[in-house]
């Protein structure tokens, strides 16, 4: 059985840490015998204790020092333990990180990633529950990418801070304990590859990858919840659902994910972000751009309520998105023509 | 602990090296320039001169090694002109022409060259110096991370968390504070309660006041003070009182009379000028007739250019 995402982290962090003496990762409690409050970073402080420190709350300075390894020519990884905390780091992602990139009139290379636990469906409330993703797009220099179980987190990891570009690696919490798919089988009907000049696109198809009635678009934590979203369809609604997972969400990778949106004529953009100035509206704006001709239907977006995320269970789920909601905006795009 | 220097305020200052006074007086006069070619409508944007506080970085420039970080912040011409002896350079950041440091795109606040760096938001680069700091720390051993910070910068709470991980961890950051007594147009009676010392001793670090103007007095005051960040590997806090002569910004000073009077009788430029006339009117003379001619030359250049592929 594969392993779970929670270890694929895990063991990406451990072989990047054995791969370059010149990274350090800092966050609050990451060390052991804690290891991190969703267990990532366990083992690594015993193996690399300089270069794994606990901090304390202090999530602005610790991206500060993070951005200043990273300005003299190290590598840096933060864990922010909830992304909702990351707002405490916003002048440092924003004023420092990012725009040292290019606002001293050349490339300056800034190697640091932001690690951010994000997400519902665990019943921590309203100030540990939210998608911080959208308040992050378009900022220039900045990369935000999100962890999912079709991409080998050490690929993704080695690729972000090979790029010199700051950036955020959202990391759905549910997600953690999930298993990771493995060599393009998702179960029985499903398979997958990956696409796009990185293979940094996630193609899940049923019989032909080129052939598709409507493609769901989805950041990696709404991954699984689509996969069986597209099962369902196909079982009890004959629709043929193409799911594309992309690794970066920002900038959009706009050149492979256009294409099969293109064939498919139809697209649902899916995130559990609460409405408005979400990624799926800019997702939304290229593909009516790009493909206004080809679209058989305007792009749908789906994200969780206009709200304040609750605690209790019941609650919770008034507010997230449903795999209902999912279900449901595929049906009525792909009847509505 | 912390320790004070209460010297009167000098009627005799120390008489200066030839190479110090030079660069005094090469800082005043750029950035009088600069006010006046605002004044003309020559300058774009917005600058922050350090009229008064020229002696800080002077005093500073040979306790620091090419090896050290220094972290200026919006008004850092001085700190610049210490480190790089380069007004063209500087002249033509601020003003987008060819040979500009950062080609224009940084303008007078967001520097990058070798080992200094500015950049615009305050207390911002605190917590970036002390990841600086822990870098040298483990890799360079013996250099510093330096700060410059206004009195206004500790309202910032960056200031704090990086100030407790340097003290927590061990890091070699010097901060540097002028304290000239206002923050932009708030006196900092009325924005800083307790005191700079009181603070850095909270953290159990270090704090050193020196309210001599004197560039003598000040360097070798701060001597100690960096030889200790070296060897001990530790943060310190150093507070300069010092008098901001000029405007915040571009002619936005409303201050009494009173208080304009007391800074620029605190003013080296002056006193200097009244105890070794001979020596300072050939270089004052010398050097505004240099920086004319660093303005008449960068003026004449034509305009900066921000490559592709400089572009991030």
């Amino acid at each position: 059985m594969a392993e779970r995402v929670v270890e694929n982290l895990n063991q990406a962090l451990h072989a990047l840490l054995a791969d370059d003496p010149g990274l350090t990762l800092l966050g609050e409690d990451v060390v052991d015998p804690y290891g991190g409050a969703f267990k990532v970073t366990r083992g690594l402080s015993t193996r690399w204790p300089d270069r794994v420190r606990s901090t304390p709350l202090s999530e602005g300075g610790i991206v500060g020092v993070a951005g200043g390894l990273a300005l003299a020519g190290q590598s840096a990884i933060v864990e922010i333990m909830f992304s909702d905390f990351v707002a405490l780091a916003f002048d440092q992602i924003l004023n420092f990180a990012s725009k040292s990139t290019a606002m001293y009139g050349r490339r300056v290379p800034i190697r640091l990633v932001v690690r951010c636990p994000t997400g519902g469906n665990r019943g921590y409330g309203p100030t540990h529950s939210q998608s911080p993703q959208k308040h992050f797009v378009g900022i220039p220099g900045l990369s935000l990418h999100e962890v999912s179980p079709f991409h080998d987190n050490r690929t993704v990891l080695a690729g972000m801070l090979a790029t010199g570009r700051p950036g955020l690696l959202f990391e759905d919490k549910v997600l953690y304990t999930t298993r990771m798919y493995a060599d393009g089988v998702v179960d029985e009907l499903f398979r997958y590859d990956l696409i796009g000049p990185d293979a940094d696109v996630a193609r899940i198809w049923v019989d032909d990858p080129g052939q598709a009635d409507c493609v769901l678009v989805v950041p990696g934590g709404l991954a699984a919840r689509a996969v069986s979203v597209a099962r369902e369809l196909l079982l009890r609604d004959d629709i043929v659902c193409q799911v594309l997972v992309p690794s970066r969400l920002w900038p959009v990778d706009a050149d492979t994910l256009l294409p099969p949106i293109a064939r498919a004529g139809r697209v649902v953009v899916a995130e559990e972000s609460t409405a408005g100035g979400t990624w799926g509206a800019e997702l939304a704006h290229v593909v009516h751009q790009r493909l206004w001709g080809a679209l058989r239907a305007p792009v749908r977006l789906v994200h969780s309520a206009d709200s304040v995320i609750p605690t209790a269970a019941h609650l919770e789920r008034t507010v997230l998105v449903q795999d209902a909601d999912i279900h449901r905006a595929v049906k009525e795009v792909v009847s509505g023509d | 602990m912390t320790a004070t220097r209460t010297e009167a305020p000098p009627t005799a200052p120390t008489r200066l090296a030839d190479v110090d006074l030079d660069l005094l007086l090469l800082i005043r006069h750029f950035e009088l320039s600069l006010l006046d070619m605002f004044g003309r409508g020559e300058l774009h944007g917005t600058t922050h001169t350090c009229l008064g506080q020229e002696y800080v970085p002077v005093a500073l420039r040979p306790l620091l090694t090419d090896g050290d970080f220094v972290f200026s912040n919006h008004r850092g011409h001085g700190h610049y002109l210490a480190r790089f002896d380069d007004p063209h350079g500087l002249l033509a950041e601020v003003m987008g022409r060819e040979g500009a440091v950062c080609h224009g795109v940084g303008g007078s606040q967001h520097i990058l060259r070798d080992r200094y760096l500015s950049t615009g938001v305050q207390g911002e680069s605190a917590p970036v110096a002390a990841g600086v700091a822990l870098h040298l720390k483990r890799a360079e051993p013996g250099r510093l991370a330096l700060v410059y910070l206004g009195d206004g910068t500790w309202g910032e709470g960056a200031v704090y968390e990086a100030l407790n991980m340097a003290a927590l961890w061990g890091l070699p950051l010097l901060l540097v504070v002028e304290n000239n007594g206002i923050a932009q147009s708030t006196p900092t009676t009325a924005q800083l309660a307790g005191s700079i010392g009181g603070r850095a001793r909270a953290f159990g670090v270090d704090h050193l006041r020196v309210t001599s103007t004197d560039t003598a007095v000040v360097r070798s005051a701060l001597g100690p003070v960096l030889r200790r960040v070296r060897e001990r590997c530790t943060p310190y806090v150093v507070e300069l009182l010092t008098h901001r002569v000029g405007p915040h910004s571009k002619g936005d000073d409303n201050r009494r009379p009173d208080e304009l009077a007391y800074a620029k009788a605190h003013d080296w430029y002056a006193r200097y000028a009244e105890a070794y006339p001979e020596q300072f009117t050939a270089h004052d003379e010398r050097q505004r007739a240099y920086v004319a001619q660093v303005v008449r030359e960068v003026t004449g250049r034509p305009a900066s250019r921000w490559a592709e592929a400089d572009r991030g």
